[in-house]
């Protein structure tokens, strides 16, 4: 009976063969890219807002404190989002025809909330606490980046859950003085001697159990 | 099919008295079928769908579902954040907020503190500043938040079935004001029992105002025969109070008082107190004696539990008194009057509530002989407002609307077409009314009836106040607005009163202002009130005046023919106001462990007579199956379903009232059986002479008792999983529990050190009751979702926590042990290794952590799960839609999907809530400054939790108490969770 192959068709399927754990590798490689992306994470993406609010010019012009707005981050899990009537305070007095600011006024006004979107977003099945955070020595710039510096506020990290671990494992590496949690330009002088020194003098536990922030 | 040798397995049980324990009649008979289904956690796993899924069906879901998920996977939800406009003060966005308030039940108030999330209230707790609460709650108090947000509750004011408004109702009440101003007798009022000193006043003024007015009350569970029995043996209307801590023995007569009735839950503590063994510190311990019908909690701790038939139980209080004046008595009874004597004024003789009152007065009889009155039992004056015999308030009120003279009846609260006496045919009645309000909760049968219908609030949306059992006041707080146009009683009445809008936060403050003073110095006091959740020092005092001593010689004893029908209300929904709820619907009943309906309790004896075979009910058991019976009384029929239960009297059956409602709401509807057909108004808690027929008819029982149960035959017999002795031989032998222990040591796993927090429980299995507080606490914190019956018959059932029930001893009288089983939190836990994708794994504190993210539905934990307390979502079990429903949800704990794992966190989200708090200020977590939702609940205090790596903890010093023993210790799993053996005190005099 003659053959119904061809002799060369041996090396394809070897190539084929052989290749299919390059190219299964390649596919691997791509979704891990493409959830690591900020088309999947969402890092460094602009949401449009009610009214285009700048914590460049808040913070870095005006220079407010981080606390005066997002009032519970040292005491919940949530750090707050001001009320309209935070914005009022100053803006009652100045500013009071601009009218990129009348969705606040008319937010005021009417009792009708503003409705921000979102803009770090975990899932629903994690936990996470800002206060804690706060107090053991991670700076607000850690994971928001330098928000001084933003006109429009984006997601500077990737809030993966490789991310988080990151400085779970290592908090060392990342953590600060708790006086300079707030301060949004702190950069540590000698981060390999003064890490291990907070870990230990502020109690700082590498927390890395699934049910820190799974439950 | 063998005829079961029913000789064969008394003597079996018999002659193992002391070492076996069993679960239910059928694992007497041991079956073949029943091995095999014992032998597996999800036997009927196979039957997932109710019918098959054909090729073209299965393609259009797929297609469906992968172009649906491939879209909406490109995206991630758009999130809002929605601030305040302007906050308010003291409010943390993601911190709750807990404000003291009180809930009634049948006019007696337990106080609470509330758990708001947000201005959500999420979560109910005992007060333990209110002496009826003490900080335990009860199933109902736990599930109420549900009813709070039931969809199904009424929202719109209705005239004739239309949407109607408020001020249509208040002209349209004019003209009947007129009417009760001039004509006796003709505008009606019916209330429910009421308790609240604000209320109280608004109805004088109202009495005052409209002389014509009548106020009748009326409600299923009344305590009528309390009442009425104390009048007898006081003279007048009083209320008692017991003082449990205080008695060394206690004889119940039918009488729930640790799992039901006013101050139950303080009782159950205050019983506990006396109960618990602790090594070398108790010295003494009380003694309980039970003589009842179906078991109760209480009974079930009983040292002696007489099962008795309901005509019996006079006899039996008869012969006590009789005895302690030194008259002749059987064995039993001489050697309970012996032991009450020897205890003269620290012993309590006590009366079930829906006992007739010639008992209750016997009790007090009994009491006053006994010294008890004014030690053990302190006498005030009546706790409600104005104590009165509903059965003949209502009475009189369907007499005067057959005769035609009633021209307006409002009705407050309550749902009287259903369920008042079946004789006197309220509903059929009510159409010679010319003019008929409801107010009510639901727009249920009663509501239906009537001109109009006003909703009303719920104790969590309107202000209020209420008296406790000893007659403490709380004042009731709301946490929110009315969520469905509700309008509280004090509007009502407000209304009738003339003014226009009366706003419950006024009437109630001015009331109080009448009592404290106006000013500066009452907002201080109202202010402490409000935080306290009680008003200091207003329990009422004792009064005097010794009971009667003698016993009413009224015998109403009908002749002894046919069945003794006992009619109860029932344990989870109680008169039908819960029927709605599905968190107490699919709740375990506490004695029967039967969900979702109610059965006609018998005798295994009483179920042969009637026709029912052990082999039969056994092999229909096995399919979740039992038979119908038609059930005759005074010519009136029902047809229920029949179930035997072990430690009930022959000749006897009970049926539990508060099912069948026919316009009880989604949930409710299709549940049960009504009962108030048979309640008739001289035989409201049943009687004599009831005829009982089996019919071959089946009827599917979502019992739980044989769910999830700890395999401990298949390894030949007895595993140590309960452990009780005697008093006496715990004194001798305090390491009783640990005889005969195989403890292995062998295990795969490296030793691990816990040097932080070592998260541990210790349950006291000598002080449960069964009460299934916790059971219903862990659901609300822990968004525990609701399976429905039919998932229930196929042993789906989410419950977290579960209460186990064994037996020991011969069927016709068995000792009862309640045994709750969280997860165990074994430190090396059999689950962990076998999960493919590490969704469980072990956390630095010992927890054995579940992470939902993870989990991809294998199931192989759960199987390899020796304590079977892993739960499996088979379905979209968590309701993901109903918007009513989502602001219920505990925002700290994620609400799960279908096809993951879940299970007992020890309430990881309290733990991790608990140390961010202590380590902010760097300390460790206090004893006692965290515990679990079931801990916090239990009444008897029976679950402690703790840090056993404290040396100072509560958990760690139970820890190294004698008693406490491990589940299955032979495993080595060593489980976190352990038990503190059961310690009874029987009297020595009585055998068997």
């Amino acid at each position: 009976m003659a053959q119904i192959f061809h002799r060369s068709t041996n090396t394809l399927s070897r190539v084929t063969i052989f290749g299919a754990v390059f190219i299964a590798g390649f596919v691997l490689w791509l979704i891990g890219g493409i959830v690591r992306s900020p088309f999947a994470t969402g890092q460094g993406v602009h949401l449009e807002q009610p009214v285009p609010f700048s914590h460049q010019h808040h913070v870095a012009g005006l220079g407010i404190d981080c606390r005066y707005c997002h009032t519970s981050v040292e005491t919940s899990n949530f750090a707050g989002i001001p009320p309209t009537a935070t914005c009022m305070n100053c803006h009652a007095q100045i500013w009071t025809n601009a009218s990129m600011l009348e969705p606040v006024r008319s937010s005021y006004a009417n009792n009708q909330p503003l409705q921000w979107q979102r803009v770090h977003r975990l899932a629903d099945f994690v936990h996470f606490n800002h206060s804690i955070h706060v107090a053991k020595g991670v700076g607000c710039a850690t994971c928001h980046g330098r928000i001084d510096q933003m006109p429009l506020t984006y997601q500077a990290a990737p809030l993966t859950m490789e991310w988080c671990l990151d400085c779970h494992r290592h908090p060392e590496k990342f953590v600060r003085p708790t006086n300079q949690v707030f301060n949004m330009a702190y950069v540590p002088a000698n981060q390999d001697v003064l890490g291990p020194q907070l870990v230990r003098s502020n109690h700082i536990q590498s927390l890395t159990t699934c049910s820190t922030c799974h439950y | 099919m063998k005829e079961i040798d029913f000789k064969e397995f008394r003597q079996r049980v018999g002659d193992l008295r002391g070492k076996e324990y069993w679960r239910s009649l059928e694992e007497l008979s041991r079956s073949d079928a029943f091995d095999e289904f014992f032998a597996q956690e999800f036997p009927q796993q196979a039957l997932a769908l109710d019918k098959g899924v054909d090729r073209r069906s299965f393609m259009k879901l797929m297609g469906a579902s992968v172009a649906l998920g491939g879209l909406t996977a490109c995206s991630g939800p758009v999130e809002k954040i929605v601030p305040y406009v302007n906050q308010p003060e003291n409010l943390i966005p993601g911190r709750p907020i807990f404000f003291a308030s009180a809930m009634t039940l049948g006019g007696y108030a337990n106080g609470v503190l509330v758990e708001s999330h947000m201005g959500r209230p999420t979560k109910i707790e005992g007060n333990p500043d209110h002496p009826s609460s003490l900080g335990g709650t009860n199933a109902f108090m736990q599930a109420s938040v549900l009813n709070l947000y039931d969809p199904d509750r009424s929202q719109v004011i209705r005239h004739l079935g239309e949407i109607a408004t408020w001020s249509d109702f208040l002209a349209s009440l004019q003209p009947v004001l007129k009417m009760a101003a001039s004509n006796p007798g003709a505008v009606r009022l019916l209330t429910q029992t009421m308790s609240s000193p604000t209320l109280g006043a608004q109805m004088q003024a109202i009495l005052a105002k409209y002389p014509g007015l009548m106020w009748h009350q009326w409600e299923p569970v009344n305590r009528d025969g309390v009442r009425e029995g104390l009048k007898m043996a006081f003279g007048s209307y009083a209320n008692t109070v017991y003082h449990f801590d205080k008695a060394n023995v206690v004889v119940t007569l039918d009488a729930d008082f640790m799992d039901s009735g006013p101050g139950h839950l303080r009782y159950a503590r205050d019983f506990a107190g006396r109960r618990r063994v602790r090594h070398n510190v108790t010295k003494s311990i009380n003694r309980l004696y039970a003589i009842e019908t179906a078991v109760t909690g209480s009974g079930a701790l009983a040292d002696h539990r007489f099962p008795v038939r309901p005509s019996e139980i006079e006899t039996w209080a008869r012969e006590i008194l009789a005895a302690i004046g030194g008259g002749q008595a059987r064995p039993a009874v001489a050697s309970i009057a012996k032991d009450l004597q020897a205890n003269r004024g620290a012993s309590i003789v006590i009366a079930g509530e829906e006992l007739p009152a010639a008992i209750h007065a016997i009790a007090m009889a009994i009491n006053q002989a006994l010294g008890n009155i004014g030690s053990t039992i302190t006498v005030t004056d009546p706790v409600e407002v104005a104590p009165t015999n509903q059965l003949e308030s209502m009475r009189q009120l369907v007499t005067d609307m057959n005769a035609g003279t009633v021209k307006a009846l409002i009705i407050m609260g309550g749902n009287p077409a259903f369920d008042a006496p079946a004789d006197f045919n309220f509903a059929h009645l009510m159409s010679k009314v010319p003019f008929r309000v409801h107010q009510s909760l639901y727009y249920d049968e009663t509501g239906m009836l009537c001109h109009w219908h006003i909703p009303e609030t719920h104790y969590l949306e309107s202000w209020s106040d209420a008296r406790g059992h000893d007659g403490t006041i709380s004042i009731v707080q709301p946490l929110i607005a009315p969520l469905y146009n509700g309008r509280s009683p004090h509007e009502l009445l407000g209304a009738m009163l003339g003014g226009m809008d009366v706003n419950p936060y006024d009437a109630v403050r001015t009331y109080w202002m009448t009592k404290a003073g106006t000013g500066a110095a009452f907002e201080t006091t109202w202010r402490k009130w409000l935080n306290d959740g009680v008003i200091a020092g207003s329990a009422l005092p004792a009064r005097g005046g010794a009971a009667a001593a003698a016993a009413p010689s009224t015998v109403n004893r009908q002749p002894s023919t046919g069945f003794d029908l006992q009619i109860k209300v029932d344990p989870t929904i109680y008169d039908g106001r819960f029927a709605n709820n599905a968190w107490l619907q699919e709740l375990p009943k506490p004695q029967t462990k039967i969900t979702w309906d109610n059965v006609l309790l018998v005798s295994p004896k009483t179920a042969r007579d009637l026709g029912l075979s052990d082999d039969r009910r056994d092999a229909m058991v096995n399919e979740r199956r039992t038979l119908r019976a038609n059930v005759s009384y005074r010519g009136r029929t029902i047809n229920v379903p029949l179930w035997a239960v072990p430690g009930y009297p022959d000749n006897s059956a009970t049926l539990f009232y508060g099912y069948g409602r026919e316009r009880g709401g989604k949930i409710a509807a299709g549940t049960g059986v009504n009962v108030y057909p048979l309640r008739l108004s001289d035989a409201m808690n049943g009687g004599s002479g009831a005829q009982i027929s089996l019919t071959s008819s089946e009827y599917p029982i979502g019992c739980t008792q044989e769910h999830q149960s700890l395999n401990f035959k298949d390894t030949g017999g007895d595993r140590g999983i309960i452990h009780a002795a005697a008093f006496e031989e715990y004194q001798r032998n305090p390491h009783f529990a640990h005889e005969g222990e195989e403890e292995s040591k062998e295990s795969m796993y490296p030793p691990v050190a816990y040097n932080g927090h070592a998260w541990a429980m210790v349950i006291d299995s000598s002080v449960c009751t069964g009460c299934n507080g916790c059971v219903v606490a862990c659901v609300a914190e822990n968004n525990i979702a609701v399976v429905g019956k039919e998932e229930v018959v196929r042993e789906r059932e989410m419950h977290w926590l579960r209460i186990d029930r064994y037996f020991r001893g011969a069927p016709e009288n068995p000792e009862i042990y309640h045994q709750p089983v969280p997860c165990m939190q074994c430190e090396n836990a059999p689950c962990e290794p076998v999960c493919p994708v590490e969704a469980t794994s072990h956390s630095a504190e010992g927890l054995n952590d579940m992470t939902y993210n993870r989990c991809v539905g294998t199931r192989y934990c759960s199987n390899n799960c020796p304590y079977k307390v892993r739960r499996f979502n088979f379905f979209q079990y968590s309701d993901y839609d109903t918007e009513a429903l989502k602001p219920l949800r505990n925002p700290d704990v994620t609400v799960r999907t279908r096809g993951v794992m879940e299970k007992c966190t020890y309430c990881v989200q309290r733990l991790n809530a608990a140390k961010i708090d202590a380590e902010k200020e760097n300390r460790r977590v206090r004893d006692g400054e965290v515990t679990t939702a079931c801990a916090q609940a239990c009444p008897t205090q029976a679950i402690v939790f703790g840090d056993m790596n404290d040396p100072q903890s509560h958990v760690h010093q139970l820890k190294g108490e004698p008693a406490n023993y491990t589940l299955l210790p032979d495993l080595n799993t060593r489980p976190r969770t352990t038990y503190l053996a059961v310690v009874k005190n029987p009297n020595p005099e009585i055998k068997g």
